[in-house]
Formats: C-alpha cells, structure tokens, sequence
C-alpha cells in the first residue's frame, strides 16, 4: 500500500525547491531592468552596488517578495484551516465573508484611525490596520460559525449563504466609510481594494510579520484536532481532542492570518480554495501535511500569480487579485460541481 | 478484579427540547462482559448511551473504573474509552487507513503500527486499507469506524484496569455474516478482560452475545439482568406493545432463522466430519 504521509513528505521538498526558484525567478522579473544576477556578481566582486539596483531590488522587489510569501502562506493556510473546521472544502476567508470583515475593519481603521488617542495611534503605528484587520477577521468568522453550526453540524448551505450577507453588509458599511475619507484616504484605499503587493514596503512586511507568524506558528499544533474533526465533533472529543479548544484557536489562526493578509494586500481572492484542494488530490487530506504544504505552494502560487500580473500588461501592472480570480473561480465551481450531490445543493 | 473495574451512572435525567427523554436513570455494566441496551424505538438507548459519552448534557454522575467522568480531561477519557458513533459522514477524502490510524494517537498502542491492519482485519477488512472511505457501502464504514475505535483501546486491560467499548448499533447496517463478526469481536473484548456497552436493535443477537441485558422502556429502565431473566414473553409483550414468544417455534410454512442454531450446526458438522 502506497503511504501517503511519505508522498506528502516528498511533496514538501519539491514545493521548498519550488518556492525558492520562484522567489528566484521574481526577484529577476519586473518592468526595470535591475538584474540579479548583475547585483549578485558586484556583490560576488566585492562591487558596490548601484543605486539604481540597489532601490529596485532591495526596497522594491524584496519587501515584495516577502510580502508575497507572508499573504501566499496565510491565505492558504487560513483557507485550509477554515475548511477543517467547517468540515467542508468550499469554506474560504474571502468566500464566505472573513475577508470582507477584515477589509471593513482595515478600512475603519484607515479612515478612523485619526479618531484615535494621538499616544494610541503612535503606539500601534503602523501595525494599527492589520491589527484592525485581525479583530475584524475575528468578529466575522466567530458571526459565520455562531450562524451556520448547530449542535456540532454545520450547514454548507447557510454558510455560504451567511457568506454572501456579511461580505454584502461588509460592503456596504465599507462604502459608507468612503464617503466620509478625505483625498489622501481615498487614494490609499483605493490602491488597497485592488489587491495588489504593489504596495509593499518593509514596514507593512514587518508590521503584519508578528500576527502572521503567530497564526502560521499555531498551525502545526492544530493539525491532529483538524484531523480528528474530519470525524465529527463528538467523535474527535471521543479520541482525546478538547475539540473547543482546537475551534478557539482555528479561529483565532484564521482570523490572523487573513486579516493581516487582508490589511497589507486588500482583497486576493481563491488562493485559500484552490491550494488546498490541489495538495488534497495529491497527498489527501491529512493536516499534518497539508498545511506546511499549503503554505509552500500558498506562497509560490500568489509570487507566480504576482509574476504574471507584472508582465503581462507590462509597464503597468494588473491587480493580483484578478490573477488568483482567473485561476480561482472556475476551480471553486469545479469543486462545487463534483460534490454537489454530497453538499445537498 | 477490583471493585471499580465498572461503568457506573447514578440518577442519569435527560430533557431534550420540553422532552424529558430520560428520567433518574440507574446503570451499571461490568467489565469481562457485554452489556446490551434495548428497548423499542425513542425508549432512551441511545440518549442513554450519549450521556454517558458525555454528547447530550445530562444530570446525574457518571463513573468509568471509579473515576467521575465529568472531572476527566478529553485524552485521560480517550486512553480508557472508545466510542463508536452510530453513523459518520466524514469531511474528507481519507483512506480507510487513515481513518483508523486516528483511533492510534488517542490511545496507549499509538507506538504500534500495525495495530490499524490487525483492527481492519478482525472486522472483515483486510485488504481495504488503501480505499477511500467514501467509497465504501454503508455498512463497510461502519467496520471502519469499528476498527478506529478497537484500535484506540486496543488492549482490553492496561495496567490492570479495564477499558471500554462504547458501540451505538454496532450490527444496523450490517449483512448476518459481519454481525456475527463484530459480535464475535465484542464478546472476545469481553473475554480478554475489557468492557463492552452496546445500543442493540437486534434481540436475537442480544440474546447470543450480551451477559447483561438493560431494557429501557419510555426513558426509564424497566428491566435489567441476564438474557434469561429479561427477554421472557411477558416483558417484551409490554415494553414492545406487541407478542414476541420467546423459544417458540412458528406455523411449518413460514420460514425462520435463528442465529442461535449455529453452535447445533457446528456441532453436527464435527460430527459429520468425524464420521465419514
């Protein structure tokens, strides 16, 4: 019999050698000509290196890519996470609504922050819209399981439709706060909403870093209550999980992971849905892989989406979030397809 | 044995919805033997049994070897219990094998690896390792889930205290060959020294396999004790509503089976054996 913990080992190693090439690759890749490998052989030659190179590719393209790493395994990740504790592969931060809780709270946070303690708003910094992001992450998910889980059973049918609501509502109360941002605000959102790493500059990286590592780190230790899940809550209490506790901190790991995404890239859809799915096809369902290799191929797949929306209308750029949408959507509907019978849609 | 070596729920009371589904409920089930819960539909068994796995919330204490099990940790109660749930839907695309080896890291044997195929074996199994559960008929999940949760509390007695096997149904879904099977496995569990709590529909069965026999009868116990003493004509004609004779033997044409035979026809196969 083929083990398939021993594949999804194998997968790992493939998915590290694969990410480290991206990342690579997308350090290379871009509308200036800075070259890395220019840059490496300076460096090799113990050169200075130019200014010009030394902007693109350390204050440009780095904080870039490490933010593509941080939001790629985050979405991914919570997608996974989310998933196991919904019991269901359909359930995705940005699908049912976490993700457009996290924006209206970034967006408050954003347009309010001025609002604040002067002290406090120096206090939290920049780290103060990510922070925003993880309350609203969590207050949304905590509503969405609350709404579609009764007596241990969750409902796929309420949960999307529970989706559908709060992301409207979210809306909504986000337009409203439009409304009410001066110029310089409404720039920023707008350049936020599109989902973009456009934006990346090391302080976003650094001030979304702790609650992203945080929530990444908790994930491992969550992998045997996922598991356990799978076989229905009783069950998994049954087998020695203290199943509420391992809801909590699904939760609050979601809740992290994409909110801190969210704050730093605005709204990048399907990554959450997509990647689990394929590593589930490859290796099954067991969280002790699935989710260090969701993050693996979360992180390669947004740098690779991000490469593509560099280049293809190069000089300008497309949103990434239309990227991981081309690639995500018709994913979602093959999945909601193939198991609609189980789902009773 | 010690004196605790039981499962033991004092003045267990139930209310679902406006329903009082149990009232002041008193069970006891011993170790080394099987103790079967029946009675008619909606009578309580199964409530009976979820309170006891703590699944509904209930008043009343609830003792495993001794032990309150309200004061114990989720994993302190996985190492010394099983729980076999009546039906289970699983999320994922999980092998038969992973499924089972779940049962491993709850409990004592989760060292032994191979502990999972000899479990897969003793219900009829072998060779569905590899297998999607999803793929399999009703009634072969519910052999998985059976050997998840004999593989959890693998060994019936760890340190001279017993463990449990708590089944909802074991047999429902099952074809007469595999309950024989789980059957013959639960009653070995017993013999090795483990206790055994089975739901039963099956009063053929109940009356084969279980030493003790608690009948519930609207959310209370109208009788408990050996086969013989509980499953006579007149108990069952009232907590059945209906006439169930007991070693009667029906009208010539219409056909039946008694399970119980199998030992007769064991016996005259040997001696058939024996003398050709």
């Amino acid at each position: 019999m083929v083990d398939r913990r021993l594949r999804a080992r194998r997968l790992t190693v493939l998915l590290a050698v694969l990410l480290l090439v991206v990342c690579v690759l997308s350090l290379t890749t871009g509308a200036s000509g800075a070259s890395l490998w220019r840059a490496l052989t300076d460096l090799a030659a113990g050169r200075e290196l130019s200014v010009m190179d030394r902007v693109v590719l350390l204050d440009i393209r780095l904080p870039r890519l490490c933010m593509g790493i941080l939001v790629g395994a985050s979405l991914a990740v919570s997608g996974a996470v989310m998933q196991g504790l919904f019991r269901n592969p359909l359930a995705d931060p940005g699908i049912v609504g976490v993700s457009a809780g996290a924006g209206l709270a970034a967006i408050s946070a954003i347009v309010l922050g001025s609002l604040l303690p002067i002290g406090l708003q120096q206090f939290l910094g920049s780290a103060l819209v990510p922070i925003a992001a993880f309350f609203g992450g969590w207050g949304s998910t905590m509503l969405l399981y609350r709404v579609s889980t009764r007596g241990g059973q969750t409902s796929v049918a309420t949960m999307l439709l529970a989706g559908i609501a709060l992301g409207a509502l979210a809306g909504a109360a986000s337009g409203v706060l439009v409304y009410y941002s001066d110029d310089n605000q409404l720039r920023d959102l707008t350049f936020w909403g599109m989902g973009s790493l456009a934006g990346a500059t090391w302080t976003k990286v650094l001030a979304a870093l702790p609650i992203i590592g945080l929530a990444l780190a908790t994930a491992p230790f969550l992998a045997r209550g996922l598991n356990g899940l799978a076989l229905g809550e009783a069950a998994a209490g049954h087998i020695g999980i203290a199943v509420q506790r391992v809801k909590n901190i699904s939760i609050l790991a979601v809740a992290g992971a994409t909110g801190a995404a969210v704050a730093v890239s605005g709204g990048i859809g399907f990554i959450g849905i997509v990647v689990p799915h394929l590593l589930r096809i490859a290796t099954g369902p067991d969280h002790h892989s699935l989710l260090p290799n969701a993050a693996l191929l979360g992180a390669t797949l947004l740098l690779a989406a991000d490469m593509i929306a560099r280049v293809i209308v190069a000089p300008a750029e497309l949103p990434i979030g239309i990227v991981t949408a081309i690639l995500g959507a018709p994913v979602f509907l093959w999945i909601l397809l193939k198991r609609r019978g189980d789902l009773g849609l | 044995m010690s004196m605790t070596a039981q499962l033991e729920a004092r003045g267990i009371s139930v209310t679902l919805g406006r329903r009082q589904v149990l009232q002041d409920v008193d069970f006891t089930a011993n170790a080394s033997s099987v103790t079967a819960i029946v009675g008619p539909n909606g009578s309580g068994k199964t409530t009976l049994l979820r309170a006891m796995t703590g699944e509904v919330a209930h008043r009343g204490q609830v003792c495993l070897n001794g032990h309150d099990v309200a004061k114990m940790q989720p994993w302190q109660l996985a190492a010394i219990r099983a729980v076999q749930p009546q039906s289970s839907i699983i999320a994922f695309p999980f092998t038969v094998f992973e499924i089972v080896r779940l049962g491993l890291s709850a409990g004592l044997s989760a060292a032994d690896n191979t502990v999972p195929m000899q479990a897969l074996e003793a219900v009829g199994l072998a060779g569905f390792a590899g297998r999607m559960y999803q793929d399999l008929s009703g009634g072969e999940q519910q052999r998985v889930q059976l050997a998840r949760v004999i593989t959890q509390v693998w060994e019936p007695i760890v340190d001279g205290t017993p463990r449990w096997l708590i089944l909802d149904e074991p047999v429902a879904s099952l074809d007469i060959g595999h309950q024989f099977t789980v059957m013959d496995l639960a009653r070995g569990y017993a013999a090795r020294g483990g206790g055994v709590v089975a739901v039963m529909h099956d009063l053929n069965l109940t009356a084969m396999f279980a030493d003790e026999v608690v009948l519930m009868e609207a959310g209370r116990v109208a009788a408990t004790g050996t086969p013989a003493e509980v499953l006579t004509d007149e108990t069952l004609a009232r907590t059945y509503g209906c006439p169930v004779p007991v070693n009667t033997t029906p009208p010539a044409q219409i056909p039946f089976l008694l399970p119980q035979a199998r030992s007769t026809l064991k016996a005259r196969n040997a001696l058939a054996a024996r003398s050709s």
